[in-house]
């Protein structure tokens, strides 16, 4: 069955004019689209905040449950019926503060979800305290001086959760957001994607550098598996590596050549560059970093499952209770 | 030592094995109970084990107990003081002696009571017994330890090895003492060490050994106690603990309704048995996942519930406190969920290894907002399977979490279980979406028993959304409407109200009886046995055990009205009778609140209600 954008859409979105969900959504909407799997055999899992709305936009079965526990229902609902696609959607809050064990483990035992983290830095719907991914020093309501602590860093995160799918993409890049959430739904496991998004009230401009088209042109790099890692209006410039890390250089000078320019490989077990290039800050990588294949908790379930049937004499309640030591009174 | 032993014919008789928490002490009174309850025995079992995690061999508070009550006809307990005291060493003597009775028959392991043992058991002198006041004719004592090594001593085991047999000698010879069918319990090892056949064969040798030492060293006085066998209902039986009849139970109801089950949960003790149970029987489809934390226990099972399958959460009261959000969850979403609650001591970590019943309080109404959820609690080992089911069957057709209580008590004692034919239990029919109602229906939806429709992913033209904020009760968009609000209120509410839940039943002198006792859930044995016993001694005493909570059976008031004088007894500081007061207009019964950890004293019990 061939679908369009809008078999998946439903209802009027009540986001702030300008918020980047509304980008977000349009593009989740695309993708699934492009993806082809039925809206019945979906489900759009969230948590509590201003992301975590989506499901209501969504013309698929849907969960807006409680605030940071998206991952761990969702991990319920693909155990339990491993048919469902299964998107969860989380805020930097939902996915990292209030629910970031639920994230690391859904990350280590490689359940086969979709995990978008929407990531605008900062609490929307409680109306503008920082996030567990706010920089240090950021000002808010809740830290008029500045905070004091470090953010998370979510590819960080989830490659110290042993997490085998990291991509990223800008809200407002339609095409760069579809690309990433096609190669999460093609991944097996979960699949985490950061979407780097504005909000318009309280932490207007967090993503500029890369929020245009243009910004991205300057300040990013659009990661391809197998490819040069070349950016720049005209691609003058690369990704090398040095000692142990890697570094942004303009061809031609200091020496650097195209020769000299690392080809990505998102496929790499070792995550060692992988998270490098995550952490770049500028450019800022964009598309599929980590993309690797292991063996999903649902999938081992299942087979676990098959494979202790095949094995066992017992298939049911009556046989069953025969393995016990019975004893007749008669 | 034990010359004046003579043999005693008892309708019932308790026994308690003791000593270090690495003693076996519990596999050799689980091998006792099974052997008994295969001879026909009626059986009740209580294992007492220290919460220390590892405490130092030999100390008082490394001692753990497993007490095994027989019975030739019913026994409800497992019985408040024994009729014989297994102590493996002189810690155990030391702190289980108070649970013998007067006259009790005492088995020692005397090497195991020399000075180093006796410092460790804070006995000031090497005159153990005079210490304590045990007349030294009612003990059996024998050298365990080295009669144990003299018997594998071809074994070519280790020593490590061979001193885990002691418990065998101990459990061969009170199978002497109630002249036991040793074959039993052989058939019992040769299964349990299956892969194990050299483990099996030397743990044999040593009881045979034990049986033959009791035979020969005393048979003069052979055949102390006999227990004859009145049990009335033919059937094939099981022995099963509560925790285990309580995943029998889940199992059986996700067979019934034709519903993958799906456990979601997190290791707490004493409810991690049930976790234990499921995980093992994959071969019938069933799935468990053992969780991060108690939160994504719940949650996970809640994911699981909307995706269809027969979902299950089961903790104790701590692990409640950091569900009940979800639970809450599954509250507004009207989804089906089963959470099991072992209650243990508390507040916070509390007495992790005994029980309570101070969670019920906390069942009924610890979630924000108006949030109703029925609570079932089982009323003894065997019980559990029956509540499980009950549980499941009112979770599945009303579209509600439910809560399942147990207790510590229930959950590790035993029972003789009549092995239950499914056929014989009722159809489970969740309200699945009416394929008709496509195109019509909307997720508040109500059928005629108030609840919503279950429309499970995968179903074209039912795709919909649940969510934590309060819905339009038609077409279940995001409502802040007050009258709305209200009016969802009172559906949830009225939804649960109109459970249909079985009558309360009133045993004993239920026409004409001075007393009514009412307890709920696992007191159940104990407060039959207050009650046998008053009435035993002439009084006219009735007693009310409820196990659906909420909603209350529609007779209660009538019930509670109906006599002279009314006691709740139960394990908290009156919370039943707080519950039962608020529902029923101008009920001021009597209470009886024991918060020790321990189950109750029927003893103690009779005093009270003999005295009100």
């Amino acid at each position: 069955m061939t679908y369009n954008a809008s078999d998946f859409k439903k209802g009027q979105p009540r986001w702030c004019p300008g918020c980047g969900d509304h980008f977000f959504l349009a593009s989740l909407h695309k993708a699934m689209a492009e993806i082809g799997v039925d809206p019945w055999n979906t489900a759009v899992i969230s948590g509590i905040g201003c992301s975590s709305r989506l499901p209501h936009y969504m013309a698929t079965y849907g969960m807006n449950t409680i605030h940071g526990r998206a991952a761990a229902i969702a991990t319920g609902a693909k155990v339990a019926n491993p048919n469902l696609t299964v998107w969860q959607v989380s805020g930097d809050g939902d996915g990292l503060a209030i629910g970031g064990n639920h994230f690391i483990h859904a990350n280590r035992r490689n359940i086969n979800l979709n995990m978008i983290l929407l990531n605008n830095r900062i609490y929307g719907l409680t109306k503008g305290q920082y996030s567990p991914t706010s920089p240090r020093g950021f000002v808010s309501k809740s830290s008029p001086y500045g905070t004091v602590e470090d953010p998370f860093r979510p590819a960080e995160l989830c490659f110290g959760a042993r997490g085998h799918f990291f991509a990223r993409a800008v809200a407002t890049d339609a095409p760069g957001t579809v690309e990433v959430l096609k190669a999460a739904y093609n991944h097996k496991g979960a699949a985490v994607c950061e979407i780097l998004q504005n909000c318009v009230i309280f932490n207007n401009g967090t993503h500029d550098a890369v929020y245009s088209k243009e910004g991205r042109a300057k300040n990013a790099i659009y990661l391809k598996h197998g490819e040069k890692m070349l950016f720049g209006e005209n691609n003058e410039y690369g990704i090398v590596q040095e000692g142990f890390g890697v570094k942004a250089v303009k061809l031609g000078e200091d020496g650097y050549t195209e020769a000299d320019v690392l080809v990505h490989d998102a496929k790499c077990e070792d995550n060692t560059l992988q998270l490098k290039l995550a952490e770049m800050e500028w450019p800022v990588a964009l598309g599929v970093i980590r993309d690797v294949d292991a063996p999903t908790y649902d999938d081992c379930v299942t087979a676990q499952i098959e494979e202790v049937k095949a094995a066992k004499k017992y298939h049911n309640f009556a046989e069953l209770l025969e393995t016990n030591d019975i004893w007749e009174v008669k | 030592m034990a010359e004046k032993l003579e043999v005693k014919e008892l309708a019932e008789v308790a026994v308690r094995f003791s000593g270090d928490s690495g003693d076996g002490m519990q596999l050799a009174g689980n091998i006792f109970s099974t052997v008994s309850a295969t001879v026909g025995n009626s059986i009740s079992t209580f294992p007492d084990y220290p919460a220390d995690i590892r405490a130092p061999q030999g100390s008082l508070t490394g001692v753990s107990g497993f007490q095994v009550h027989i019975g030739a006809d019913m026994v409800y307990t497992p019985g408040d003081k024994c009729d014989v005291l297994v102590a493996m060493n002189a810690a155990a003597l030391k702190t289980q002696y108070k649970y013998a009775k007067p006259g009790a028959a005492i088995i020692i392991d005397t090497d195991s009571f020399g000075a180093a043992d006796l410092k460790k058991a804070n006995f000031a002198t090497e005159d153990y017994l005079g210490e304590l006041g045990i007349d030294p004719d009612r003990v059996i004592a024998c050298p365990i330890t080295q009669m144990v090594k003299d018997c594998l001593a071809d074994s070519g085991m280790d020593v490590k090895a061979i001193l885990k047999c002691r418990n065998m000698f101990a459990l061969g010879l009170v199978c002497w003492l109630f002249d036991r069918d040793l074959d039993i319990a052989y058939n019992f090892l040769r299964e349990k060490f299956a892969k194990k056949a050299g483990v099996a064969e030397a743990n044999i040798k040593v009881i045979q050994a034990g049986y033959d030492y009791g035979h020969n060293t005393h048979s003069s006085v052979a055949n102390v106690y006999r227990i004859e066998t009145k049990n009335k209902i033919p059937g094939r039986y099981m022995d099963i603990t509560g925790n285990k009849a309580t995943a029998y139970g889940f199992i059986a109801a996700a067979e019934k309704a034709g519903l993958k089950l799906y456990l979601g949960s997190y290791p707490i003790t004493p409810a991690t048995d049930v976790l234990h149970e499921l995980s093992k029987h994959k071969s019938l489809g069933v799935t468990t996942v053992q969780c991060e934390d108690e939160i994504a226990g719940c949650a996970s099972s809640l994911g699981a519930s909307f995706a269809g399958a027969l979902a299950v959460t089961s903790t104790s009261g701590p692990g409640i406190c950091l569900k009940s959000e979800a639970m809450n969850l599954a509250v507004i979403m009207e989804l089906p969920l089963v959470v099991l609650d072992v209650q243990r001591g508390g507040p916070a970590t509390g007495l992790p290894t005994k029980s309570e019943q101070t969670d019920l309080l906390q069942a009924l109404f610890g979630r924000n907002g108006e949030s109703p959820m029925p609570v079932i609690a089982a009323t003894s080992p065997t019980d559990c399977f029956e509540a499980a089911y009950a549980a499941s069957k009112m979770a599945l057709e009303h579209m509600t979490p439910v809560i399942l209580m147990t207790d510590a008590y229930v959950a590790n004692g035993s029972g003789a279980f009549k092995l239950p034919n499914l056929a014989d239990y009722p159809a489970i029919n969740p309200p699945y979406v009416p394929e008709e109602l496509k195109g019509t229906w909307t997720p508040y939806m109500r059928g005629e028993n108030g609840s919503r429709y279950w429309a499970v992913p995968g179903r074209q033209g039912f795709e919909h959304i649940l969510g934590g904020l309060e819905k339009d009760n038609k077409t279940g968009a995001i409502s802040t409407d007050p009258e709305n609000h209200d009016l969802m209120t009172r559906l949830r509410q009225d939804k649960i109200n109109k459970i249909p839940v079985p009558d309360l039943e009133v045993e004993g002198d239920k026409d004409d009886a001075d007393l009514l006792i009412v307890g709920f859930g696992g007191t159940y044995g104990h407060l039959h046995a207050a009650m046998d016993e008053m009435r035993a001694a002439g009084k006219k005493v009735a007693l009310a055990q409820f196990k659906f909570i909420n909603p209350l059976p529609a007779n209660t008031s009538e019930v509670l009205k109906k006599y002279k004088k009314v006691v709740v007894a139960e394990q908290n500081m009156g919370q039943l009778a707080g519950w039962l007061r608020m529902k029923v207009d101008g009920f001021v019964p009597y209470q009886f609140n024991q918060v020790k950890g321990q189950p109750f004293k029927v003893a103690e019990l009779v005093e009270y209600f003999n005295n009100l």
